[in-house]
């Protein structure tokens, strides 16, 4: 894990996964966007409406995903004091924010149709909500400092401290008021078990993974930007520090 | 004397020197609450329905607003750095400010809590859920909250910050505390010892987290 550790010897294998990763996200969305959003048939109950699932859910995905990843960066960074951990985990959350965003913003649009209001206080919507402020407190934490080094440890220790509080809160929400309809998936001793046919399913997996892949691939590339950044800082500072050398030289 | 009771005998001391802060946040609790009837208006019934949920909202935000104390001056005036150079097991300091906030904020919010509920109409039976539940709930909110103080040590605008990062944490406690009440009142009782559930989770857990963010803040 520590061989990672070296940002030369990281992006050289994030470099070689990234054409592999983009170019699965591109294939997927053009595979799956067509039949998600055209071809796949309109549900019996709910019409064209269904189609809103195919991006809302892939967003809810990712959310919960996203700060997953930026937990386990979080964890590494502060036991190992693993610099890209921490990148990743700094790099991931503004997409996280974005996709709990979606996720919302998506959810409501269903809602109007199907549940006659933009909003309902149901235990998912309102997880996802908080889900959404505890985002935005892990960015405001990580920029509120002078010192960008203190904002990264704080933010890491904010978010051990969401992710142990994220199932403790969807657990009182859901005892706090049940709307929503019940887990579509659930895994059983036979694999997957689903209520949804698999006209629907398969456009939705399509999808799961055109998402996934493109969150690998647009994490690389910021990634990428952010020590590329650093390095030019670098660059800058010691070129600083010949310059003033050079100065006190000619004097 | 053990290196808890030196630092809460020391904490009291400077809060009863300085008790000002303690009654202002009282007095915001007070202040806040009776804001609701001018916006709701003076109907009893309706300021019944609401105030479990109102006298519980306005003690989070009193307690809130009172947490900067915790760690914010010793954090300025070094004596933060001391505590962490003394070697003393800094769980230890942390649980024992805590506990001094906890008794400077947290019982005078459970003790005015009932006159603030009468003011609302609230039905006979809520009373004693109301205490208990403020009981239970109130250690959760200063150990969560005291996290919270310890991460935004030393940014440009910790206050504002500080309610974005606790505040969606305490809406379990404020989910469950409200319950305990609205139960008592319709008669479907629910269990006020999940609160101690959260207290305990939050016992075993908050101190070490306040410590690591008290070490990287005084780096």
């Amino acid at each position: 894990m520590h061989r990672f550790a070296n940002p030369t010897q990281f992006m050289r294998i994030a470099n070689a996964i990234f054409p592999w990763v983009a170019g699965l996200a591109v294939i997927l969305f053009v595979i799956g966007l067509p039949i998600a959003l055209v071809t796949s048939p309109p549900d019996y109950q709910q019409g064209e409406t269904v189609r809103i699932m195919y991006i809302h859910v892939p967003s809810a995905w990712l959310a919960l995903m996203v700060y997953g990843t930026m937990a386990g960066g979080s964890a590494a960074f502060l036991i190992w004091r693993h610099p890209i951990a921490n990148l990743t985990a700094k790099a991931a959350a503004p997409m996280g924010a974005v996709f709990t965003g979606l996720a919302l913003v998506t959810g409501m649009l269903w809602g109007q149709p199907m549940w006659g209001t933009f909003w309902v206080w149901d235990a998912r919507l309102t997880s996802f909500l908080i889900l959404f402020f505890l985002y935005l407190g892990y960015l405001a934490l990580g920029d509120a400092f002078e010192d960008s080094e203190r904002g990264d440890k704080a933010a890491a220790i904010l978010c051990l401290v969401g992710s142990i509080n994220i199932p403790i809160i969807h657990f009182s929400v859901t005892w706090w008021n049940t709307l929503h309809q019940p887990s579509i998936m659930k895994l059983g001793g036979d694999g997957v078990k689903s209520s949804v046919d698999g006209s629907i399913l398969l456009p939705l997996f399509v999808m799961l993974g055109a998402f996934t892949m493109y969150f690998f691939a647009v994490l690389i590339l910021r990634l990428r930007s952010e020590l590329l950044a650093a390095k030019i800082r670098n660059a800058r500072l010691s070129q600083a520090a010949v310059g003033d050398a050079l100065g006190q030289a000619a004097e | 004397m053990s290196v808890f009771t030196t630092v809460l005998a020391r904490d009291l001391r400077l809060a009863l020197r300085q008790s000002a802060d303690s009654l202002t946040v009282i007095a915001f609790f007070a202040i806040a609450t009776v804001l609701f009837p001018f916006g709701i208006g003076p109907e009893a019934n309706i300021l019944a329905r609401i105030a479990p949920g109102v006298v519980w909202v306005t003690a989070l935000l009193a307690a809130l607003l009172s947490l900067d104390r915790i760690f914010t001056v010793d954090f300025e005036d070094g004596t933060l750095d001391q505590l962490i150079l003394s070697g003393a097991p800094l769980p230890v300091v942390v649980l024992a400010k805590v506990t001094a906030h906890w008794l400077t904020t947290g019982v005078p919010l459970i003790i005015m809590s009932p006159v603030l509920a009468v003011t609302l109409h609230l039905p006979a039976e809520g009373y004693v859920p109301l205490m208990l539940a403020l009981l239970l709930g109130t250690p959760t909110v200063s150990l969560v909250g005291a996290v919270g103080a310890a991460l935004v040590l030393g940014t440009r605008r910790g206050g504002v910050l500080l309610s974005l990062l606790v505040l969606p944490l305490y809406i379990p406690v404020l989910i469950f505390g409200t319950a305990v009440i609205e139960g008592a009142i319709t008669g479907v009782p629910v269990t006020p010892l999940i609160l101690a559930g959260f207290a305990i989770l939050a016992l075993t857990l908050c101190p070490w987290a306040a410590s690591a963010a008290l070490r990287q803040a005084a780096e």
